[in-house]
């Protein structure tokens, strides 16, 4: 058997997780290495697809519909570069944001679990291995959650499990559903089945799955205290990357197996919308930073769904690209956020944002990187968050769907007025008690986010390369 | 009704039971035993996947997810229990 990249990207982090929780001392090393290892494998990945534009590996050598096959393309290597990318600033930033040695310790197994589980969804091609690796990222993601090991954060945990197991369990409903209908659980196999009824409500089933999954409104119960009580680069890894995932799922299932209505699409929509107005109202409403950061996730998902219905039925063969846009820049710069408000948090001492310009000691470094991030969350150019907007908002002109141009416009504005409560407080000075130290609260574990951030904003004058690289393969066209 | 249907129509009831509970249950061990039923209501509809009309030899893949569907259940099930006493022995300590 050879060992080629794409088998690497799931068995790397799988056996860097294993080593991890075996040797608990050297764990920060094992980690790390296995992360930078991860990013190596998915460079040589990212370098086979843009040389055959996709990479099929059966594994053990059984071929589809009995054995299970990886395949990459364009779409899922962008996922992965993003998780590695984002995973691999994330773990520096974690070098000193978990101070605890208990945490240290299960930090890395955990996080390398979870890095399994999305490179596993990214890389599969059948729906039962993709329940699989769903729950192998609910059962990581719960253990990062509940890291830090206060009572909040194990009650929020315990949530965030039974949303995340209820909404696997019901994909698996519809798995079984697809099974019956079909005798068969691969894409190929998905694609070239005759739509049906049956089919349909396996589908349906599925989604509300991986909706309660991913967090989109109303099923977002679970995520803002979740998100919020978590310790800093594990709200960086949950709200980045481990909503994507389910985002991932969404958008190839029904490419493969097509939504059956007009209807549907618009409700999905409609779904964001509220998303996007119910979450930014609550960002203003809230009164920790942690937490508006988690509430701006909620709006954010919103958004990608918005991008997502954004043409209608016919535009779906365009509106995945605007949707996938959104979730890399949503990735980068929603981990730099949260990076640099756990970052806040540490120099200050709290985390209430009424309270943020009281104190003597500015972080400026951190809450530079937090406004970089804001820039690209709220989508001002040229940060690839704006290219995500943009394109959103200019296939709903071209099909005449001003309802969404308006809902992405007032979200727009709700966001910029929500990071602004924030930016008040990082720039006002006449509330202070103490004289203002200078360059006090900067520190080494600054790097991390700022590089993520600066990342965020950069990633907008690249986003030609970007788009045209999503296309390889034709994520979204026949499989071979 | 033949077999295949009875046992169909049994899980998704089990399914919509176990549902029922998980949304509605406000105790927190009766909401991961709901979740429990439903992953055998999922497991029922997998299983009647392989049946076949005897003396047909039933269809071996169902079996095959079912088991990993079953380990899955096993992990998660221990995980959510962990922290169900983690969070009893917090909140009794704040009690104290």
């Amino acid at each position: 058997m050879t060992i080629d990249p794409i088998t690497l990207a799931v068995f790397v982090p799988l056996f860097g997780a294993i080593a991890a929780f075996v040797f608990p001392r050297a764990a920060v090393w094992l980690g790390l290495g296995a992360v930078l290892a991860t990013c190596a494998t998915v460079l040589g990945l990212a370098r086979e697809v843009l040389a055959a534009g996709e990479v099929v590996t059966p594994l053990g050598g059984w071929a589809p519909p009995l054995g299970i096959s990886l395949r990459a393309d364009g779409l899922s290597v962008a996922m992965l570069g993003m998780s590695a990318i984002v995973g691999l600033l994330v773990s520096f930033g974690a070098l000193d944001a978990l101070r605890d040695l208990r945490q240290r310790q299960y930090f890395w197994p955990l996080w390398l679990l979870l890095l399994t589980g999305m490179n596993g969804v990214y890389l599969s091609t059948d729906i039962f291995n993709l329940y699989v690796m769903i729950e192998v990222i609910a059962l990581a993601a719960v253990g990062l959650t509940v890291l830090s090991g206060t009572k909040d954060a194990v009650r929020a945990g315990l949530e965030y499990m039974y949303a995340s197991i209820l909404g696997a369990l019901l994909f698996l409903m519809g798995v079984g559903f697809v099974y019956l209908q079909l005798g068969r659980l691969d894409f190929a196999g998905l694609i070239a089945a005759e739509p049906s009824g049956a089919l349909s409500a396996a589908l349906a089933l599925m989604v509300i799955g991986l909706l309660l999954k991913t967090a989109l409104f109303p099923l977002h119960f679970w995520l803002p205290a979740a998100h919020a009580n978590a310790t800093a680069p594990a709200s960086a890894l949950l709200s980045g990357l481990v909503v994507k995932a389910a985002l991932y799922i969404f958008l190839r299932l029904t490419t493969y197996m097509p939504l059956p209505d007009e209807i549907l699409v618009t409700l999905i929509g409609a779904l964001g919308a509220g998303a996007v107005l119910w979450g930014g109202v609550q960002a203003l409403r809230a009164e920790r930073l942690k937490l508006l950061v988690a509430w701006s996730t909620v709006t954010q998902i919103g958004l990608i769904f918005l991008a997502f219905a954004r043409a209608g039925q016919v535009g779906l063969t365009e509106s995945w690209k605007a949707a996938a846009l959104l979730i890399l820049a949503h990735g980068v710069a929603k981990s730099a956020m949260f990076l640099a408000a756990g970052r806040i948090k540490d120099e200050v001492g709290h985390d209430r944002i009424a309270d943020l310009d009281k104190s003597d000691i500015r972080p400026t470094l951190a809450q530079f990187t937090f406004a970089l991030a804001a820039i690209s969350l709220i989508g001002l150019p040229p940060s690839l968050g704006f290219i995500g907007k943009w394109s959103l908002m200019e296939g709903a002109m071209a099909a005449g769907y001003w309802h969404w141009v308006a809902v992405t416009m007032i979200g727009t504005l709700m966001s910029v007025a929500y990071f602004s409560r924030v930016f008040a407080g990082f720039l006002r000075f006449d509330r202070m008690r103490g004289e203002l130290a200078e360059h006090k609260g900067w520190a080494l574990a600054d790097i991390a986010p700022l590089t993520l951030a600066v990342a965020a904003i950069s990633l907008g004058l690249m986003a030609a390369p970007i788009l045209s690289f999503i296309e390889l393969g034709y994520p979204f066209g026949e499989l071979p | 009704m033949t077999p295949d249907l009875i046992y169909g129509a049994t899980g998704i009831a089990v399914f919509a039971i176990g549902l029922i509970g998980a949304l509605c249950a406000q105790d927190r061990l009766r909401r991961v035993l709901a979740l429990k039923l439903c992953s055998v209501g999922a497991g029922f509809i997998l299983v009647v996947g392989a049946w076949r009309i005897p003396p047909a030899d039933p269809d071996p893949v169902p079996h095959a997810l079912v088991i990993t569907g079953i380990v899955v259940m096993v992990s998660a099930t221990a995980v959510a229990l962990a922290l169900i006493r983690r969070l009893h022995t917090l909140e009794a300590e704040d009690d104290d």
